[in-house]
């Protein structure tokens, strides 16, 4: 009840800032909240572009799915042994600091225009984060899990699947919330950049129409999308500590 | 009702020693990157069926190295390791162990802790809710069994896996200083829990501990070890009764054995400090 208020404050206050934001610009570059959620309205009815938010979906819950289960494990094996975990690391972290946008020619190259390029470019930013966090999960397990689960006479199999699993778990759900949204990321960049079809698309044909209201409403759908599998994956993380 | 040594097939012969360490030394290979360090032994130690061990010694001397040699989580470089007449490798089924660091796992419940091991195991649900409800009523842990361990106080959550480990019935437990990070009233307490349990089980207990005073007031007898390499330079025979409790640390004869094991831990721990 408190949090769902607090939410509701928030949203006030966000639409409050932008309709001053409006009023400040002053121009049609930045629509009013009102012009935007009319415009959404129309949007959301129309068939089109229902068949655009679907290639996006597509596209983005691939790259998810691949990326979850590469990320994961392959961070398990990187955990494993701690001088592989040591030689990753640093890797890692500078693949993640890369831009990754400079090599998407690279990838439509390799992959074409279809929706296979977007998802290899959501999973070039999803899947790392993953990998990180699942990797330095393990490494930093407490040793004595795996000792007490040993005296108790679990197998390795065992212990990997009743301790090492949940005990990282915690760590894997924050790196798949990390993970998720750049894999949104990644997709709608590929489509801005290079596709005829997708929400990504649809902004930047809006964009050249001067059609900023589309634009925000599209940005607000997103909003609201990455805000609700966030929501999601941090229920699912309380609900495990507990 | 209890959760004494299941009757297994082992005829308890009371010449044989329960666990036996001949000549067991452990060296940790550097790899040429300098002097291999040698941690431990060579060992000498018959453990007799029931009686409450306590070893002491200076830090890293080699305590917990050669709880592990007895649990089966390393193998000696050289020497023997028996448990019940057989060469230990990998854990023995009835040898449990509780460890210094809070091992209890954070994401189950209190039964679901102590049941662990049981499910694991295979063994008959009806079974497990069985043991689980008593250990869960001896180690006093009756109004937390639905609590998780992060709502627990540290002494709490030691008897969680105190009571992990008595439900898969050892005949031999091991234990690392499970009390180390607690306070000394908590300790001594706690310390009544462990004899309690020893007699309840029967069972054949190592403590492995930092503090003089949980050793004499605990254990039967006393190995001293040495400053590392480890070895026993002494072993105390304490002569209480098995009926003891933590109020003999007023007895006139605990002064005596306290002092005693601190005259030869006193330079060995001095050799520690020295070369630490």
């Amino acid at each position: 009840m408190r949090s769902a208020l607090g939410s509701a404050v928030v949203v006030l206050v966000l639409l409050v800032v932008w309709e001053g934001l409006h009023l400040a610009v002053s121009n049609s570059g930045l629509p009013s909240p009102v012009a935007t959620l009319v415009r959404l309205g129309v949007l959301l009815g129309d068939a089109d572009f229902w068949r655009q938010a679907g290639e996006t979906g597509r596209a983005f819950a691939a790259a998810v799915v691949l990326s979850t289960f590469a990320g994961i494990g392959l961070g398990i094996l990187l955990g494993m042994n701690r001088t592989t975990g040591a030689v990753a690391q640093p890797i890692l972290v500078n693949l993640y600091a890369l831009p990754k946008v400079t090599l998407y020619p690279v990838v439509l190259l390799i992959f074409g225009l279809g929706i296979s390029a977007r998802i290899a470019f959501g999973i070039m930013h999803g899947m790392i984060p993953l990998t990180l966090f699942t990797m330095n999960a393990i490494l930093n397990m407490k040793p004595v899990y795996r000792r007490s689960a040993a005296v108790m006479g679990l197998t390795p199999w065992q212990s990997s699947f009743y301790v090492v699993l949940p005990a990282i778990l915690p760590e894997v759900i924050t790196g798949a919330r990390l993970g998720v949204s750049l894999c949104l990321l990644g997709v709608l960049i590929g489509e801005m950049f290079a596709a005829r079809n997708g929400l990504g698309f649809v902004v930047m044909q809006a964009m050249e129409r001067g059609d900023m209201p589309s634009v925000l409403a599209v940005a607000l759908l997103l909003a609201v999308l990455a805000l609700v599998v966030n929501a999601a994956l941090l229920a699912l993380d309380r609900a495990w500590r507990r | 009702m209890s959760v004494s040594p299941a009757e297994v097939a082992v005829v308890p012969d009371t010449a044989m020693p329960h666990a036996r360490l001949v000549g067991v030394t452990r060296v940790f290979s550097r790899r040429g990157k300098g002097e291999d360090i040698h941690a431990l032994g060579p060992i000498d130690l018959d453990l007799k069926r029931g009686e409450f061990f306590s070893v002491v010694g200076p830090s890293g001397c080699g305590k917990s190295t050669l709880l592990d040699v007895l649990a089966g989580l390393a193998t000696p470089t050289s020497g023997t390791a028996e448990f019940e007449g057989r060469p230990i490798a990998g854990v023995p089924a009835g040898v449990g162990a509780v460890f210094q660091e809070d091992a209890s796992f954070p994401w189950l419940s209190v039964t679901d802790n102590v049941a662990f091991g049981l499910r694991r195991a295979g063994v008959d649900p009806a079974e497990i809710a069985r043991r689980v409800d008593y250990a869960i009523g001896f180690m006093g842990l009756r109004g937390f069994a639905d609590a998780y361990p992060a709502q627990l106080s540290g002494g709490m959550r030691q008897r969680v896996c105190i009571a992990r480990t008595l439900v898969m019935q050892p005949r031999l437990i091991l234990l690392d200083e499970p009390f180390g990070a607690l306070d000394a009233q908590t300790r001594l307490l706690m310390g009544d829990e462990l004899l309690r349990m020893w007699r309840e089980t029967g069972a054949t207990v190592l403590l492995i501990t930092h503090a003089l005073d949980e050793a004499a007031m605990l254990a039967d007898r006393v190995g001293v070890m040495s400053a590392r390499p480890g070895v026993f330079i002494d072993i105390v025979a304490t002569g209480w009764d098995a009926e003891r409790d933590s109020r003999i640390v007023s007895h006139p004869r605990f002064g005596d054995l306290t002092g005693h094991l601190w005259e030869r831990l006193r330079v060995e721990s001095l050799k520690h400090l020295r070369e630490g």
